[in-house]
């Protein structure tokens, strides 16, 4: 009995048989039934606008027309026929592949804006300037999401995403006007996230304390100390410490010009074109690579690992570290995109937020990115609401992300199994 | 390996007849430290069972291992540590004040050449915020301790809720949802505080039991998510506190939530039958508190005296074990959640119902978060959290002065809180500042941390 660390995690059941689940076919196909009914039959009568290209763009594009009821009942029937797959590989004992509940969320979602929009004062929004926004939002969300899958898979639970974004996000303002370069700025904001990380790692790798209580306490800990130093220097001296201007945007000549495509893809900060690569990177780092495959025998396995000759406690902490630096640099994007001066909880529970899209992305770098996509989209479409008009309240869309994360760990939306040995701190011997 | 779990399985059967002897025994032990005899009994059933051999760690669900165990050395660590966590702490703090401090700054310009100038400019630095904060929390020549009966009213919903973190902490169960808890609640409590109007006495009833059945309500959710799919609870807590929290701004923005004629987002006051009576006059301090000691009370003869308790700590310390012993896991586990929601219940209540009197969308602050740093200051015990309650309560209640006073941002206080509990949490760090433990070169830090485990997992080796 090695002690405490080998206790294999009971976890919540034992492993499923080899029968799959129901409850993905399940939950799809009641989500379908909802979809037809309310978007569809109950659905509003007015015609939806949505508007792809801008006046100004070099190819334009017609809006998209699209009648309330009609559209509802047509999404309805296309969500039932995907439900109706799914069942249909249940009965015949097999999963359903990956790309299905994918492709329903983004259906659903699509039925669900065209529902809001045609139910609203006033049924026009622009497609375009919609998603640009989403994506905006989604940024800082992508690499906080990213340094807690770092940090999971291999074995360290990140609840401090928040502090790590937090303390980016203050450090870049003040060392970007210190310096007098948003590009300092977003290295130091790296820097503050690493240090966050190092914090994390040092307390519940070295001194073994329970990972989410380092996490918690990190995340009140710079929330502090930013506060703190925000009303010391920022408040009386906002010219010397807080007025870091702006990264430019650097738009790649006629590829940023594409309808919808361009101002997202090609459209960029060098914070927003890293944030692709960072995902791309991480990916194929944790997936393709030697590295990748230690750091996943460590999340899951440690003792494996360590008789592997992999040095289990130096892994975790380089990969935190790296984790907290990403997140970092997620934190940058408040106040060198975003807006372009700190104030107080800037991140404003963004942090957890990321945290809820790394599960909901299932611990994968590619899940996690969608994942925040579709949480940023929540965020834009839940101020879009209020402009609009329409009988939602802002707050039931703003409670989505967390909604539908407790959906996602309840396991009523497929499984998400956390690597085996996250949170688990690992002594030799 | 064998031989554990040979004995393991020898004496877990006789666990459940043991349990009443267990808690006679422990009831001997009242002239000891409450804190020690729920240890003694937590560890071996008051000495009728062997230590605890499978490792505490292996508990159900995913909160992992480690959870359980840092409770047990969080309730096991010594209060020697906690004192001289938060004399560093307060000393960190101090640095992080005086570093900004421009008479601090302006010395250390020549601290070379005289540096007692920056030395003593240090320390009324650090001094300066210190004074007003205790000014502010406990006595000045001005109020005289009046200062202290706005702590102990600060104190009084930190109290109920740490008490509901530290709880579901003795069941192995991370709660991070006081503060969703404190808003259901308060919610609750607060509409039928204005919008019912009853019979003196009997509207405050009802106004505790709307506000306990939500709070339970909100609790119970996580347990039984917890329970039935294996959900982890800081997770779902988490989520939840964001629920909690648009839904109450989405009720404050429609028309029965608001005062008539009246757009902002603010409830109507509390009818007078519907809010705690005041003790003292001329303070805040209000009957709220009373109740927090009561609770307080409660939940020690929980934990240490009755089955339920015994239960939970059963569950926290292995449960494992304790299914096998005939505890039923799931249901100690909606039960607890149920019962942490409920007390920090009486935080919403006590927010709604006796300090402010209207509900507001800041209803609960940071109150759920202060009450995690409070129940792990007070190491998860009731009268620790009591304790811790009223410190992180004058803290509170201090800086507001302080804020005033010297113009220290009240932000300080989470600094100071953080890193108390940060300091508490690793007892090797704090020993190895004070130099408390025989000194092996370098390897201090190392030793420490395993020797804690094994004491932690009953000395399994």
């Amino acid at each position: 009995m090695s002690a405490t660390t080998t206790a294999p995690k009971p976890g919540s059941t034992a492993l499923p048989a080899f029968r799959p689940s129901m409850k993905v076919p399940l939950s799809l196909g009641i989500l379908a039934l909802v979809a037809l009914v309310f978007f569809g039959f109950l659905g509003p009568d007015q015609t939806a606008e949505m508007k792809i290209s801008d006046a100004g763009d070099a190819v334009a594009v017609p809006a998209l027309m699209i009648p309330g009821q009609v559209g509802g009942v047509v999404f309805g029937i296309l969500l039932l026929a995907m439900a109706a797959y799914s069942i249909y590989l249940w009965t015949q004992g097999e999963r359903s592949p990956k790309w299905l509940p994918i492709a329903f969320a983004v259906v659903f979602v699509f039925a669900l804006l065209v529902w809001i929009v045609a139910g609203a004062r006033q049924p026009s929004i622009s497609l375009a300037g919609l998603v640009a926004g989403s994506v905006t939002l989604a940024v800082p969300l992508v690499f906080g999401s990213l340094s807690g899958v770092l940090c999971e898979r291999v074995g360290v639970v990140n609840i401090a995403i928040e502090g790590q974004l937090l303390g980016g996000a203050f450090t870049a303002a003040l060392v970007a006007t210190m310096t007098g370069s948003p590009y300092i700025g977003l290295i130091a904001a790296a820097a503050a996230g690493a240090a966050v990380s190092m914090v994390l790692a040092v307390f519940s790798i070295k001194y073994l304390v329970n990972q989410i209580i380092v996490g918690v306490v990190l995340n009140v800990l710079v929330s502090g100390i930013t506060g703190f130093l925000y009303g010391t220097l920022m408040v009386p001296n906002k010219e010397q410490f807080n007025t870091p201007g702006r990264l430019d945007i650097l738009p790649i000549p006629l590829l940023s010009d594409i309808p919808i495509i361009g101002p997202i893809l090609f459209e960029q900060s060098i914070a927003g074109y890293l944030m692709y690569i960072a995902v791309a990177v991480v990916w194929f780092g944790l997936f393709k690579t030697r590295w990748g495959l230690r750091v996943r025998a460590v999340g899951e396995h440690p003792q494996a690992a360590d008789t592997l000759g992999i040095n289990v406690n130096a892994t975790r902490f380089w990969n935190v570290t790296l984790g907290g630096a990403i997140a970092g640099i997620g934190g940058a994007v408040f106040t060198l995109v975003t807006i372009d001066t700190f104030t107080k909880d800037i991140s404003g529970g963004r942090g957890f937020i990321a945290l809820a899209a790394l599960i909901f992305g299932r611990w994968n770098p590619i899940g996690a990115f969608l994942a925040s996509l579709l949480f940023g989209f929540a965020y834009n479409l839940q101020s879009i609401i209020g402009i609009i008009g329409t009988p939602v309240p802002s707050q039931f869309m703003a409670m989505l992300p967390y909604l539908v994360t407790i959906f996602a760990v309840a396991g009523l939306v497929g499984k998400s199994r956390p690597p085996a040995a996250s949170g688990i701190p690992y002594v030799k011997g | 390996m064998t031989e554990n779990s040979q004995s393991k399985n020898e004496q877990t059967p006789a666990q459940p007849a043991e349990d009443q002897p267990a808690e006679d025994l422990s009831a001997e032990d009242q002239s000891t430290a409450d804190l020690r005899a729920a240890d003694v009994s937590l560890d071996t059933a008051g000495g009728m069972l062997e230590p605890s051999i499978v490792p505490v760690s292996s508990q159900s669900g995913g909160s992992g291992p480690q959870s359980s165990s840092l409770v047990r050395r969080i309730v096991m660590g010594n209060g020697f540590v906690s004192v001289l966590a938060v004399i560093v702490a307060l000393f960190l703090g101090g640095l992080l004040i005086a570093s900004t401090d421009a008479q601090v700054a302006k010395t250390a310009g020549y601290l070379f050449a005289r540096p007692t100038d920056f030395l003593s400019a240090l320390w009324a630095a650090m001094t300066e915020s210190y004074v007003a904060l205790f000014q502010g929390s406990i006595f000045n020549p001005r109020q005289g301790l009046q200062p202290l009966l706005e702590t102990m009213t600060v104190a009084t919903p930190l109290i109920c809720a740490g008490l509901g973190v530290a709880l579901a902490f003795r069941a192995g169960l991370f709660n991070i949802g006081a503060q969703g808890q404190i808003i259901i609640s308060a919610t609750l409590a607060a509409y039928v505080g204005f919008a019912w109007h009853l019979p003196f006495g009997l509207h405050l009833l009802v106004v505790i039991i709307m506000g306990v059945l939500g709070g339970a309500f909100w609790g119970a959710i996580v347990g039984i998510l917890k329970a039935r799919t294996g959900a982890h609870e800081v997770i779902v807590t988490i989520m939840l506190n964001y629920v909690a929290l648009f839904l109450l701004d989405f009720l404050l923005n429609t028309a029965a939530f608001r005062r008539p004629g009246d757009s902002s987002p603010i409830s109507p006051r509390l009818d007078e039958s519907a809010t705690f009576p005041v003790l003292i006059p001329g303070s805040r301090l209000h009957v709220g508190f009373l109740v927090a000691i009561a609770l307080t009370y409660g939940v020690w003869w929980l934990l240490n005296r009755s089955t339920i308790g015994f239960e939970f700590r059963a569950v926290g310390a292995n449960p494992v074990a304790a299914r096998t012993a005939g505890v039923k896991v799931s249901r100690a586990t909606i039960l607890v959640m149920a019962m942490a929601g409920a007390l920090a219940a009486f935080g919403g209540i006590a927010q709604v119902a006796g300090t402010e009197k209207v509900l507001t969308g800041g209803v609960a602050a940071q109150i759920g978060f202060d009450a995690i740093t409070v129940a792990l200051l007070g190491r998860s015990t009731p009268w620790g959290t009591f304790f811790a309650g009223l410190l992180f309560g004058a803290f509170r209640a201090g800086a507001v002065q302080m804020q005033i006073q010297t113009g220290t941002p009240i932000d300080i206080v989470l600094v100071v809180q953080s890193l108390i509990v940060l300091f508490i949490a690793a007892p090797p760090l704090i020993k190895s500042i004070f130099r408390l433990e025989p000194k092996k070169k370098n390897k201090t830090p190392k030793a420490a941390p395993k020797a804690a485990l094994v004491n932690a997992s009953g000395g399994a080796k």
